[in-house]
């Protein structure tokens, strides 16, 4: 399969997503310049972390704007995967293929640190190797990671199964402790409506290696490739 | 003293309040009369006023850096470049260096550490580097100042600002607070870089004719005389000096990387470098310096942000995200490509000329012609008078039989953990993201940060140290602790010393005290460094950390680098089993000089600092590098500020899992204070599985190391029998939420 990693001016996490991908993972992975058109064949389109246009002026606004999001919308209404991570996250919500935004984090701060998430979604391609109620552990850095959608959004997701990740302590509860950035009900990440776009505020590049701290990110990772698998079978 | 204002001199003050204007003396102004063999204009003023501030030009420290030992099998470049360069084998190298930023962080603490990080970024890119680490030294007044918290916040927020957006991890650094710096914080920001051995470049301008290019942000009117304003002493109207501190866009920088390291790997490039401090006109003359040869600027092609400036100020601005280019002649269009695919400008401004002189053309009218050697090798050097101060004998006595020893052990120890130098800084750190880039093994909160390093089986270990009332109380030996801590925080990672980058904070050298703390300090590094055989590749020096005449407390602060033979066997300081033996390694003394414990107790800065013997401190490295690389250590902790007690606690309470007990007893024959809190040097806290200790007591004993087995890794209280027993979670609560607490009561 091949994946697709898209470089913003200000994309900072492009680099480690390309190595996971590449040299833990052993996939085959190319660089994408956002000026450029979207073509070729893709299975799965990673929009990194980082500060894109420095987030100037609002995190993923200017971004969304990039020549190669227009492909990158299309690809997803076609059912292509799209995986957002932290900045590539809060551009998706700015391009409308996901719902809900992400504010400045309750403390007004940048945060970064490990975090238990709870999985709560299994039957999306980027989690089906999970298992319900899971408890993953992978780092947070972000400063605009405020999940915030409105009561009726809210409602739709939850009926249509689309918060996938959400912030619990280490026990598993979700207590107030454990969300790290004020997210409403603990969103710390969420597909579309036909799960084929998932975005993230927590990163799983930065936990795919032993020595670096943590493995649970792989989950995500092999959870693509292994949906990618199947349909390619 | 006429101030000037951050535009143009009034052409209209008189020429002696000029010239003091631009903190040049009579002397001075002579030497540039006959340099020039006519008076010079204003623009000339501006350029010698920045070239030879003490900031640029080193006159006072030039003559005394040069004791530094600056050589060794692995230094491929020395001080003297934008960034020390050495070799790490399998074709890399490392390149790193450590600046400070203190003045502008006083006056607009988030811009002036955001500038202060993004400018250590591009020493270390300029040199072909990709920065792969930030680290920082913070040193800030009293807590209970009313400015400190203002101060922190915005100086973290700088720092996190600027390198979280850039994408270069800050992965550790240190934080203390002292009455010494309530008018006069220090900022000092390091940065390392990896490269390919062939792939390093120089601030170099030759080759006759070769087109000067001016690559990245446009030029405005900041940060003009930001040099020189470092170059002075504080008062109460620093405030006003606001407008000569650069605002920093870490957007562009990020753009600014990438570009050039694109550029880099073309073969485009003769020579490149960043405009830091007095901007275009340093980075011109000193490329011009080191190629031997002129340049030729034409200032109207200059991209410029505003209207109107004129020659001084385009000569002047310290606006950032700029570099000079001298490319090959020929290949201007490729350069411009790459930048302009980043949305760069890319312009050239000017060329390599035949004669060494500085020559700048504003609107086809010359504005500036002065020979490079006067403003570089032939700038005023000083030999300035050092005295030791008088009341040095009085500070460095100190009576323990008069100082009172507290009846709590326990009490005492809470007290202490509530120090914000010996409380845990995670509310500074976790706004730093330590993690991008992927390369962080060893996270913030550690002896020393653990890398890999991609491409190598080698890890690195970077750690930065300095006490400065050790070095107020005898700034030789706090000289040489500083080399010895840093050096030692290396071993408790496994890591063995490459070489190192320091700063050297202090008053103005204009004051013979100073000069005397200046000298005694850098005997201290000098003879630190041979002992432990570590080489200064880079570094900077502030002078003038004063407020109304009175300086800070002498801070060299050492950054050093370390290389790890197996990444794998690294070493963190928590505590890991239960059942564990605990083994000091070291001796402690019964003194107490210079301690946290004495000032926060007793209210004292007094003695003298602990004592140390360099052979003992490299026996003790090496019996714990030994025991590491044999793979019979589960833990290791330098111990430090606290004393043994407060290392102890770091144990139990610092890991990433829960804090774990101790069951410790000391039976040594002195005061329950300076064995508990006493801050002996080359000692190390280790914990062992018992079937390996007759292993590391042979060890220990190959290397004349005394060791004892002073307790047992387990449980859920903090006990050290029997001064102290307390429960561990308490103890961690205390730990862990005392800094945080003290900044949300103001």
């Amino acid at each position: 399969m091949r994946w697709g990693v898209i470089v913003f001016p200000g994309s900072c996490d492009d680099h480690d997503v390309y190595y996971g991908l590449k040299h833990v993972l052993g996939q085959e992975v190319e660089f994408l310049w956002h000026k450029e058109i979207l073509s070729g064949d893709w299975n799965c389109l990673v929009l990194p972390g980082g500060f894109s246009y420095g987030d100037y002026l609002r995190p993923g606004a200017m971004a969304r704007c990039s020549p190669i999001m227009q492909g990158v919308i299309g690809f997803a209404q076609k059912g292509g995967l799209v995986l957002g991570i932290c900045n590539g996250f809060q551009i998706l919500c700015e391009a409308g293929l996901l719902p809900g935004t992400l504010m400045r984090n309750a403390s007004l701060r940048f945060t970064c640190r490990h975090v238990s998430l709870s999985l709560e979604e299994n039957d999306t391609p980027f989690t089906c190797l999970g298992k319900k109620g899971e408890l993953l552990s992978l780092p947070i850095k972000h400063g605009d990671g405020c999940y915030y959608a409105d009561g009726p959004t809210l409602d739709r997701m939850r009926n249509n199964r689309q918060i996938v990740l959400r912030y619990v302590s280490s026990g598993g509860q979700a207590v107030p402790e454990a969300n790290p950035n004020g997210s409403v009900d603990h969103i710390a990440g969420v597909c579309n409506e036909a799960k084929n776009v998932f975005g993230l505020m927590p990163h799983p590049e930065h936990a795919v290696e032993a020595i670096l701290g943590s493995e649970d990110g792989l989950k995500i990772f092999s959870s693509v490739v292994a949906t990618c698998n199947r349909t390619e079978n | 003293m006429a101030s000037l204002s951050e535009q143009d001199p009034s052409p209209n003050m008189p020429l002696p309040d000029r010239v003091a204007a631009h903190g040049l003396n009579e002397e001075e102004y002579q030497k540039i009369l006959d340099t020039l063999g006519r008076e010079p204009n204003d623009t000339e003023l501006g350029i010698f006023s920045v070239m030879w501030s003490e900031h640029c030009s080193y006159k006072s420290s030039r003559a005394f850096l040069k004791q530094l030992p600056t050589c060794g099998r692995a230094v491929l470049q020395g001080p003297g470049e934008n960034a020390g360069v050495m070799d790490l084998g399998d074709g890399l190298v490392v390149v790193f260096k450590m600046e400070s930023h203190n003045h502008p962080s006083f006056i607009e603490p988030y811009q002036g550490a955001a500038t202060g990080v993004g400018g250590i970024l591009r020493d270390i890119f300029t040199m072909g580097a990709r920065p792969i680490a930030l680290l920082n030294s913070l040193r800030f007044g009293s807590i209970d100042d009313p400015r400190t918290p203002y101060l922190i916040r915005g100086v973290v927020g700088g720092i996190g600002g600027y390198g979280n957006c850039i994408g270069v991890p800050t992965v550790g650094g240190e934080v203390y607070f002292d009455e010494s710096y309530n008018a006069n914080i220090l900022v000092n920001a390091f940065s390392l870089g990896v490269a390919q051995r062939k792939g390093i470049f120089k601030g170099r301008a030759k080759g006759i004719g070769n087109p000067l290019m001016y690559v990245g942000s446009k030029t405005g009117r900041d940060g003009i005389h930001g040099a020189t304003m470092a170059s002075a002493e504080f008062s109460e109207e620093a405030e006003k000096k606001r407008p000569t501190v650069q605002v920093g866009d870490p957007f562009t920088e990020k753009l600014l990387l990438e570009a050039c390291l694109e550029v880099m790997k073309t073969d485009c490039l003769v020579g490149i470098q960043d405009m830091g401090a007095a901007g275009l006109t340093s980075s011109a003359t000193e490329m011009a310096a080191r190629g031997g040869r002129g340049v030729d600027l034409d200032l109207s092609s200059i991209p410029m942000r505003e209207r109107g400036m004129s020659p001084y100020e385009i000569m002047l601005s310290e606006s950032q995200e700029r570099m000079l280019l001298v490319v090959k002649k020929g290949r201007e269009e490729e350069v411009k490509r790459i930048f302009s695919r980043w949305d760069l400008d890319a312009v050239v401004i000017g060329k390599v000329t035949r004669d060494s002189n500085l020559r700048a053309r504003f609107g086809g009218l010359e504005v500036a012609s002065i020979p490079i050697a006067s403003l570089t090798s032939e700038a005023p050097v000083y030999n300035r008078p050092a005295e030791r101060p008088k009341n040095q004998d009085e500070i460095q006595s100190l009576d323990l039989s008069k100082i009172e020893e507290p009846k709590d052990g326990g009490v005492t120890l809470k007290r202490l953990l509530k120090s914000p130098n010996l409380a845990s800084k995670e509310w500074v750190y976790r706004q730093y993201d330590h993690l991008v880039r992927a390369n962080t093994v060893v996270a913030p909160g550690s002896d020393a940060a653990v890398l890999r390093v991609k491409g190598s089986k080698k890890g690195l270990a970077l750690t930065v140290d300095g006490n400065s009332r050790y070095c107020y109380l005898d700034p030789y030996i706090g000289g040489v602790i500083a080399v010895a801590e840093a050096a030692r925080n290396l071993a408790c990672v496994g890591a063995r010393p490459l070489g190192l980058s320091d700063c050297l904070n202090f008053g103005n050298p204009e004051r013979p005290e100073v000069m005397w703390q200046f000298f005694q300090a850098i005997q201290g590094l000098r003879d630190g460094c041979m002992a432990l055989k570590v080489p200064v590749v880079s570094g900077n020096v502030s002078f003038y950390n004063e407020t109304n005449g009175v300086a800070i407390y002498p801070t060299p602060t050492i950054a050093m680098v370390g290389v790890l033979p197996k990444l794998e066997r690294h070493m963190t300081p928590w505590f890991k089993t239960d059942g564990d033996l605990v083994v000091l390694l070291g001796r402690s003394r019964e003194e107490l000089g210079g301690s946290e414990y004495l000032k926060v107790f007793h209210g004292l800065v007094q003695g003298t600092p602990p004592w140390i013997d360099l052979k003992a401190e490299r026996a003790v490295q090496r019996c714990c590098l030994k025991a590491i690389d044999k793979g019979i250590l589960r833990s290791a902790h330098d111990i430090s500020e606290g004393g043994l007690a407060v290392a102890l606690v770091e144990c139990c309470v610092s890991g990433p899992q829960m804090a774990t007990g101790v069951k410790i007893e000391l039976h040594e024959m002195m005061r329950m204070d300076a064995l508990l809190f006493g801050e002996s040097q080359s000692r190390i806290v280790v914990s062992v599985e018992e079937k390996h200790l007759k292993f590391l007591q042979e060890l220990a004993a190959k290397e004349g190391v005394p060791v004892n087995v002073i307790g047992v890794v387990g449980g859920s209280r903090f006990i050290i029998h029997p001064m102290i027993g307390l429960a561990v979670e308490e103890v961690k609560t205390i730990w862990a939420t005392a800094l945080e607490n003290r900044l949300n009561q103001v």
